[in-house]
């Protein structure tokens, strides 16, 4: 299932500006971004906070406004679309977000944020208890959850809870917005392998937002590194995050830690090396 | 990681769907409940309760004093002044009804769609709240009641139009609190309508202080009704409070009883009003009890008493020495860290030991709730107010702590520990500029002069590697990035050279790159003065990066404590294989794990050191008790 370039993109941004702030003093944060995600592919988008990695993902599902270029997916565009199209969408494009505590109402059961999208787009309860239950399964979490309040889960099972939510309309894209960056290690692993395995088995295109070079080297197909608000380089994701070509993602690749004190210490050599280039 | 602290006392969990049952838990509730209750009941059966009929004219007991026929006695004109206040409380109540409901219909809707959509319905819903707040209520009032026959319903409502934007205020105030939750985008995004996101998702928060805001309002609109009926306006045949004290008024020298009845039952109602809402409010915001100081340190006592009698053997879960403990930086022997919550005590560090050698760089890591934090936290004695440790020695520098008194304690930071935050920019105050943050202690806690404190801050900010220390020193914190911040934040610390610095997950909120730089300045620093290290992590990167031994903790005990290469290259336990392997290092890329499905065609590759069905990964609950509960 993994995904070719040559495939017909699925989403598929050009020149995508982002400006915030007033109108008369905008404040450009993305500057013409293009990037393509092919159907069962996943993207990884690394840089820096403030890079508008998360921006562009915001834009994609409409929660901020595009001030130039385009956005298509599967051949439509959907630039600007509002109101009554842009909740069509909702149908094709999910979100998980990073803040598993901020991310899920705290005053309804889990069993009503699951079941939210579905009753929206018209299914009936019996039709969405199936499909919650099915979900619940996909995730790994019990079928009585459903009764529980987010507050009751810890952070890796309410990230679970958002992707069974983001999963319930069948989407073709996922948007993952630091989906992992708010938990421990050993449940970071976790969530990843169900990402995974997710995309196996429902041919799921992710955007996968992040700053940890470790994380979509373990789920991406490919890789775009941004820097303030440019994609500096995209490719390969073993290539992007094991040997990058650009300066920028260099300096990135060589200020992450490894876990291994030898390694490290040859890594931190060669940080060092880039920073007195770069004073230079 | 701090954030497995308020996980672990959080106590929502518990009181879903009880806020009521709390409220009459407590005694002003139930008083003020039932009071309100009473009164509602009086209002309702008013035509049973009322012994004589409130406008029937008895002559002979005008101006008559209580007896047993006419317990309240008689008003001016012969009227039993009992049943008069008992029908006067239903006119009262559907008053304050009718504003409160008006209010209600306005502001609420007004105010939600003002801080939902924000932009120019925020704008304009605000100006309109703002006018009418400087529209003088009393004389539109009078204009109302003089045009309209002093109509009491319409009075009521424009009584109401006037409390609106207490509502509106309120009601914007908080939905622009939730607006920007991730919940709501969500919702956006699962393809909700506004119309629909508003009545789900956003309205909630607002029910429970729109109810505290009804029982104050109420309060005020039965206070403005009496007023009005003062004044002779709205209802002068109605037997109303007001009325009934303005009758009262007129003849208070000579019969200052007529006065006291209404008054008292105004008074009454509206203070159970207040207390009622100010009881809601106490109850929807509780947090975990507090025990008393006092209570604390009496179990704190009781517990060394008890520790003392029987030294507990250091075994290997507990953590080992390496140092003798005046030849350490820190030594701490049996370390137990408790916290309060509602559910009564929780033990969250079990006793543990571990030392730290001058010059030496210890690492502890592990995962949220391991109790990593608690226990610099108990070093520091920076525990919050629901916490407490308890241990049978503390060694800084040579010296058991424990002993020492709270202000003495206090003097050992800044002195012998820095300590450095995991968030730079909540820990410099926003007010102050850096220069006068970075001054202030040294020249409190150390005694210098003005221009010496200013010297030595500004050779600190050119220490930590800022580029241009006098225009830092009159900067505010907002005009400083994370990194920045951070580097001010090592500067305080190590001012006065201490000889141990203590960083709590330090670069956790900082970008990689800034993240490289910090780790580089510490390592600089700790080698330059010799400093003991001791930095808290989840990171074994950072741990690889600096560290000369680590501690791996897990639920508040010490998994393994090992020098940095032997823990890396031979980790004896599970756990720390199992945390190694989770951070992905060296772990097969997307690329690979694809080529290896491909070919076994297994759902995950067989080989994964971190597979979905993981112990620790369905049962990483904040509690015990979530833990148990996701288990059934």
């Amino acid at each position: 299932m993994s995904a070719t370039a040559s495939a017909a993109p699925l989403l598929q941004a050009k020149d995508v500006v982002v400006e915030y702030g007033t109108r008369r003093k905008p404040n450009r944060v993305l500057h013409e971004v293009s990037l393509e995600i092919a159907p069962g592919e996943c993207l990884g988008l690394v840089g820096e906070s403030g890079s508008g990695k998360s921006t562009l993902g915001k834009a994609i599902l409409g929660l901020v406004p595009v001030a130039g270029g385009s956005i298509a997916f599967d051949g439509r565009d959907i630039t600007h679309a509002s109101g009554r199209d842009r909740r069509a969408l909702a149908a094709d494009i999910q979100v998980v977000f990073q803040d598993p505590y901020g991310s899920l109402d705290p005053l309804m059961t889990v069993g009503d944020i699951l079941a939210e999208p579905l009753a929206t787009a018209g299914a009936s309860r019996a039709e969405a208890k199936a499909v919650v239950g099915e979900m619940l399964d996909r995730v790994r979490l019990p079928k009585h959850v459903i009764d529980r309040y987010p507050s009751e889960f810890s952070g890796g099972q309410r990230q679970r809870i958002a992707i069974a939510r983001a999963l319930v309309r069948r989407p073709k894209l996922i948007i993952c917005d630091e989906p992992v960056s708010a938990l421990d290690l050993t449940t970071q692993a976790a969530i990843l392998d169900l990402f995974i395995e997710l995309q196996r088995d429902t041919g799921v295109s992710y955007l996968f937002v992040s700053h940890d070079l470790g994380v979509v080297r373990r789920v991406c197909h490919r890789v775009a590194v941004m820097y303030r608000g440019t994609i500096v380089e995209t490719g390969d994701g073993e290539q992007v995050t094991g040997d990058p070509q650009d300066a920028y993602s260099r300096r990135l690749l060589m200020a992450s830690p490894v876990a291994d004190p030898a390694l490290q210490a040859e890594r931190r050599e060669a940080w060092l090396a880039l920073r007195g280039e770069r004073a230079a | 990681m701090t954030s497995p602290l308020t996980e672990n006392i959080d106590t929502r969990a518990g009181r879903r769907g009880s806020v009521f049952v709390r409220l009459l838990k407590r005694p002003a509730g139930a008083i003020s409940f039932g009071i309100l209750v009473l009164i509602v009941l009086v209002a309702v059966f008013a035509p049973l309760l009322a012994p004589y009929d409130p406008n029937f004219v008895d002559l002979s007991i005008t101006r008559a004093l209580p007896s047993p026929e006419h317990p309240l006695g008689g008003d001016t004109t012969g009227r039993d002044v009992l049943s008069r206040l008992i029908w006067g409380t239903q006119i009262t109540l559907w008053g304050a009804l009718v504003a409160i409901v008006t209010s209600l219909v306005i502001g609420v809707p007004s105010g939600l769609a003002a801080g939902y959509f924000g932009g120019a319905t925020d704008r304009i819903g605000t100006w309109i709240s703002d006018a009418v707040q400087s529209v003088p209520g009393m004389i539109i009032l009078l204009i109302v009641g003089a045009n309209t026959g002093n109509d009491f319903n319409l009075l009521m409502v424009t009584v109401g139009v006037f409390m609106a934007p207490g509502y509106f205020r309120l009601t914007r105030a908080t939905v622009l609190a939730v607006r920007n939750e991730a919940y709501v985008d969500a919702a956006k995004v699962s393809g909700l309508s506004h119309a629909r996101i508003m009545g789900r998702h956003v309205i909630r928060p607002v029910v429970a202080p729109i109810v505290i805001q009804s029982a104050l309002t109420a309060g005020m609109a039965m206070g403005m009704q009496a007023g009005l009926q003062f004044l002779g306006i709205g209802g002068g045949t109605t037997p109303g409070w007001g009325a009934a004290m303005n009758e009262g008024f007129r003849v208070m020298r000579t019969d200052p009883l007529l006065l006291l009845w209404p008054s008292l039952a105004l008074g009454i109602s509206i203070a159970a009003l207040a207390v009622l809402g100010s009881t809601l409010a106490d109850v929807v915001s509780v947090t975990a009890p507090l025990p008393s100081r006092k209570a604390r340190r009496a179990r704190r006592a009781a517990e060394r008493a008890a520790a003392s009698g029987e030294p507990l053997a250091v075994t290997a879960s507990t953590g080992a020495v390496a140092h003798a403990a005046v030849d350490s930086a820190v030594q701490i022997e049996n370390l137990r860290v408790r916290y309060e919550t509602a559910d009564g005590e929780v033990e969250v560090v079990h006793g543990i030991t571990l030392d730290v050698a001058p010059g030496e760089v210890l690492g502890i890591v592990g995962e949220s709730g391991s109790g990593k934090s608690q226990t610099v936290f108990s070093v520091l004695d920076l525990l919050p107010k629901t916490g407490s440790y308890t241990a049978d020695a503390i060694w800084i520098g040579g010296e058991d702590v424990t002993a020492l008194g709270r202000r003495d304690r206090a003097r050992l930071l800044g002195r012998e520990i820095g300590y450095v935050p995991q968030e730079p920019m909540t820990n410099l105050d926003p007010s102050f500029t850096i220069g006068h943050q970075l001054t202030e202690p040294l020249r409190a806690v150390h005694g210098m002069s003005r221009a010496d404190a200013k010297a030595r801050a500004l050779a600190m900010l050119e220490r930590v590697g800022i580029a241009d220390p006098p225009r830092v020193m009159r900067s505010y914190p907002h005009e400083l990035s994370g990194g920045m911040a951070q580097r001010v934040l090592i500067a305080g610390a190590i001012a006065a050279k201490p000889s141990v610095l203590v960083a709590d997950e330090p670069t956790t909120a900082l970008d990689v790159t800034v993240q490289a730089e910090v780790l580089e300045l510490l390592r600089e620093l700790q080698q330059e003065y010799r400093m003991a290290l001791v930095i808290v992590t989840h990171n074994f990167g950072v741990v690889a990066d600096i560290c000369d031994r680590v501690v791996v903790m897990r639920h508040g005990s010490i998994v393994e404590i090992g020098e940095v290469a032997q823990l890396f290259s031979a980790p004896e336990e599970p756990y720390t294989r199992e945390l190694i392997a989770a951070s992905l290092d060296g772990a097969e890329s997307r690329a690979e794990l694809d080529r290896a499905f491909a070919l076994t065609g297994s759902a995950v590759a067989a080989d994964d050191p971190t597979p979905g069905t993981s112990t620790t990964d369905t049962t990483d609950a904040s509690t015990e008790a979530d833990r148990k509960e996701v288990r059934a």
